[in-house]
């Protein structure tokens, strides 16, 4: 059946369609009259243009800043994303990148000494927090980090003749799933462990997959259902006895932020994300900053370069004869690495350790209201920093969190992790109030007390309305004019 | 300080209600033997005195604002309006565009943003961001290795040294096989999947690479194009001279060199590798009431979705700062891109003139060049570049010595004018005296 071709309403029009030819915005310097065929070559000339936009200053202002309005952020609503830590992003920090802006990666290193004390001190912090003896600062994000950590693995293995016999890294079923894919990118054949009834990892299940062809067990603790993982001891002890090593993906580490270290329970490699725990804004998506950091065994494997201190100067160190390679050009997103040096500094040891139980307080407190409000919450004990709920039966999660939007509200995490049926992944953050956190589970109990009708049909009032996915899916318009 | 909310009141009220006695008996079901260890971290500071602090630190630094130093970061202007919209509070706070009702703005944004990607590298398809170019360039050779089903990549030597670096990172990894080839009349190895080639090269020279293009198809490899997004405004599109991918650092395009990141990536494919790219990707679609609207699309490629199956792990990607790639490219248009361009070519060749009439320097780039060029210095290179640090001048980025003995690059960019050239021309002639 071919369906009749409605009209597309548009109410936000692209910046092309406010294109006007001639028209001009920021102008740059003018360029000398240069013959660019003689100088470039006539056969690397394009003929035609490319068809960027042709707006006036103003226009792109507008355009720009009414396309902001389309936008939800932290800023403007409550935003309980589920493994993301959308906490609040200090202004601060944004004026500190400032007086950082002009400084160039090859720069001679005596000009860059600020900036190289800065780093040097954020791996010192960093090592602290997490209980390691050395991390590097080089990773882009989160995924590019279990990069980094799992091919840190992947050469020590090697240097001790044990690469060809171990080929295999285990990550439990409640695993982000940017940890099997990473381990696929590294070369490795990925075991899914099965959690057990209490939601945690089921030691035996674990047990009898582990040998001497394991490579690396990866875990997130707090899981990604908000629960510690109480015989992370154990598992660490198990590991260890057949030489595999234990992996932390940092992606819950606002939890035990300086309140349990991944060195101290038994982990060998553990990546940050400095975009969720230490305040690096998301921006959209990104950029944000994978740090990892490694025991002492595994320090020769860092990427190059490091910074280290001799005397009283700071130096950029390449001569890292067993280091993995590079992961990035230069040495990291250095912008993300001064606002999570300047939250560090700001908050202290006590700061870090209050901030982290105050994540995991109004977690709890959450969860408790939302029971209240109805929701069903699959693994009921003291949780960190998150935890999994569920709508009444019958309700559709995906129902839920459009009814929210239309109140004011982001949603929680949806559909994960894949362990729990219609999950929604709940986290407060520790910057919350008390009143946010009970307006929310006030919302979240008016939503599913709404009609069917209304709820399939919501949201109302936002930019658009439900999107065809189906149709983005099967014939994709991933560019303007074709 | 920190940034909690509590009360004490708040506090008491909400330990009850979740049955803790205090904060530390919310972590009762850890191992107790690990909670609340001592943090040897320094005291805390305040707003103000972290400021002061900061301050101090970049006191330490030089501004290489204007200077000369390329390499793949160069002194761009950065006009005001580039940081002022990207720093919108709901661009800057937001997470990824999962709910698309609450994300319009990013999602157009996004969906604008490929198309101006598209536009320069003459490729239909591009993805929504990449960390940076070097982590681009890797990932589009992981994609032509997919697609050709084989593990061997031809890199040219003139490809950036840190380009080169990680992509033997990411091919060490699977056990991919990295060949590195001098020229472009090397043989191309049986069983390649990938040819890569850049342009403008690590030491600036311009190519024209459809032959070198041809070849690799030729052999049954996809080749891969490095290139500077500044330089589309003037040269031939990779598209047009027969790559499969297209990638490149975004950095020349309004955002801040910020010590080398971030900054954000950028991929291109044909239109029939589309399903192969790795990343987000923002497709047009409609809503309930037939309004247009934008949403994430092919997420079947993910690895939120796919796992240990995905085209990549990548989850984060550079949103803001590819955002800010695309207010400068609609800010400055077409005209404002080309004379960025023209300017800095021009400035590059007038400063090539003037350097190699000093004593002792001479070029070493091929001509044609763009806004970047190699020469050999009579002294050491990082010796100079110290030296002119001392006058205050940022210039002499170091090259590798497989390119040869003694090699500086000089860049230029839009915001060189005579009188900086002479400058450093003559600063230049005072050290190597």
């Amino acid at each position: 059946m071919i369906a009749e071709k409605k009209e597309t309403l548009i109410e936000s029009p692209l910046i092309f369609e406010k294109s006007v030819p001639g028209r001009r915005g920021i102008t740059p310097p003018k360029a000398p009259e240069v013959d660019l065929a003689a100088l470039l070559g006539s056969d690397n000339l394009r003929a035609e243009p490319p068809k960027l936009p042709e707006v006036d200053e103003l226009t792109l202002v507008r355009h720009y800043t009414n396309l902001s309005r389309r936008q939800m952020g932290v800023d403007t609503n409550f935003y309980p994303l589920g493994s993301c830590t959308m906490k609040y992003n200090p202004k601060m920090h944004e004026a500190a990148v400032g007086l950082f802006a002009d400084l160039h990666p090859y720069q001679a290193p005596e000009t860059v000494q600020g900036a190289l004390q800065l780093m040097y001190e954020l791996q010192q912090d960093l090592s602290e927090i997490t209980g390691m003896a050395a991390t590097t600062l080089q990773p882009a994000a989160g995924a590019h980090g279990e990069l980094t950590g799992i091919l840190i693995i992947r050469a020590y293995h090697a240097s001790r003749g044990e690469h060809e016999q171990r080929r295999v890294v285990l990550v439990p079923d409640s695993a982000h799933g940017s940890n099997p894919a990473t381990a696929s990118m590294a070369g490795y054949t990925v075991k899914e462990i099965a959690s057990g009834p209490d939601g945690e990892v089921d030691l035996q299940a674990l047990k009898a997959e582990l040998g001497p062809h394991v490579a690396a067990i990866m875990l997130t603790n707090p899981n990604t259902l908000g629960l510690f993982e109480r015989r992370i001891l154990e598992i660490a002890e198990a590991a260890h006895a057949v030489g595999a090593q234990l992996y932390y993906d940092g992606a819950n580490l606002n939890a035990v932020m300086g309140m349990a270290r991944p060195g101290d329970m038994g982990f060998d490699v553990v990546h940050l994300n400095l975009h969720k725990t230490f305040t690096v804004p998301h921006g959209g998506g990104g950029p944000g900053s994978g740090p990892v950091g490694v025991k002492a065994h595994l320090a020769p494997f860092l990427p190059a370069p490091q910074v280290v201190k001799n005397g009283e100067t700071y130096a950029l160190d390449y001569d890292l004869p067993h280091s993995i390679g590079q992961v990035k050009s230069f040495y990291g997103n250095f912008g993300a690495l001064v606002r999570s040096y300047a939250y560090i500094k700001m908050l202290g040891a006590e700061g870090i350790k209050k901030s982290a139980a105050l994540s995991v307080l109004n977690a709890n407190y959450l969860k408790e209201l939302l029971k209240g409000e109805g929701f069903r919450i699959p693994y009921d004990r003291t949780c960190m920093h998150e935890f999994v709920a569920q709508p009444p039966e019958g309700i559709r999660t995906l129902d839920v969190a459009k009814g929210l939007l239309e109140m004011g509200y982001h949603p929680p995490t949806v559909y994960f992790p894949l362990i729990v049926k219609e999950a929604l992944m709940v986290e407060p953050t520790e910057t919350e109030s008390k009143e946010t956190l009970e307006a929310f589970a006030r919302v979240m109990g008016e939503v599913i007390r709404k009609d069917k009708e209304w709820l399939e049909g919501a949201p109302y009032t936002t930019p658009v309305r439900r999107l065809d996915e189906v149709q983005a899916n099967r014939r994709p318009k991933l560019r303007w004019g074709e | 300080m920190d940034y909690t909310p509590h009360t004490e009141a708040d506090l008491e009220e909400m330990l009850e209600r979740v049955g803790a006695k205090d904060l530390r008996d919310l972590y009762r079901d850890l191992p107790q033997g690990i909670v609340d260890p001592p943090l040897k971290l320094e005291p805390a500071k305040t707003e103000a005195e972290m400021m002061r602090h900061l301050r101090t630190l970049a006191a330490k630094n030089a501004s290489a604002n204007a200077g000369f130093l390329g390499g793949g970061i160069r002194s761009h202007y950065v006009p005001a309006a580039v940081p002022a919209l990207a720093a919108r509070a709901e661009f800057l706070s937001a997470y990824t565009p999962y709910q698309p009702e609450a994300s319009q703005g990013l999602l157009q944004a996004i969906f604008e943003y490929q198309t101006m990607i598209s536009e320069l590298t003459g490729l239909p398809v591009a993805n929504a961001s990449m960390y940076d170019g070097s982590s681009a360039l890797a990932e589009g050779v992981l994609l032509a290795l997919r697609e050709s089903g084989k593990m061997r990549v031809a890199i040219l030597k003139s490809v950036h040294p840190e380009y080169r670096r990680v992509v033997k990172t990411y091919l060490d990894a699977i056990g991919a096989e990295l060949v590195t080839l001098e020229s472009t009349a090397d043989l191309i190895p049986a069983e390649t999947g990938a040819v890569v080639a850049q342009n403008p090269d690590f030491l600036g020279s311009v190519h024209n690479f459809a032959a070198f293009a041809e070849t690799a198809h030729a052999t049954g490899a996809l080749f891969v194009a490095v290139v500077d997004p500044v330089s589309l405004a003037v040269l031939k599109p990779p598209g047009e001279y027969g790559a499969d991918v297209a990638v490149g650092e975004g950095q020349s395009l309004g955002n801040a060199m910020a010590f080398g990141g971030p900054h954000f990536g950028f991929m291109a494919v044909r239109a029939d590798l589309v399903r192969q790219l790795p990343g987000r990707l923002v497709s047009e679609t409609t809503d309930l009431d037939g309004k247009r609207g934008y949403i994430l699309t092919l997420q079947a490629r993910e690895q939120y979705i796919r796992r240990s199956k995905a085209k990549s792990n990548i989850t984060t990607n550079a949103q803001l700062t590819a955002l800010m790639g695309a207010v400068y490219l609609a800010g400055l248009g077409p005209k404002g891109l080309k004379e960025v361009a023209t300017r800095s070519v021009a400035m590059a060749h007038a400063l090539a003139d003037k350097l190699t009439r000093i004593p002792g320097i001479e070029l070493v780039t091929p001509e044609p060049f763009f806004n970047e060029f190699a020469v050999r210095l009579p002294k050491g290179v990082l010796e100079v570049r110290s030296a002119l640090a001392r006058k205050g001048i940022a210039a002499v980025t170091p090259v590798l010595a497989e390119y040869g003995e003694n090699l500086a690059l000089f860049a230029c960019t839009e915001q060189h004018t005579e009188a900086d050239l002479d400058n450093l021309a003559e600063a230049l002639r005072e050290v190597l005296r």
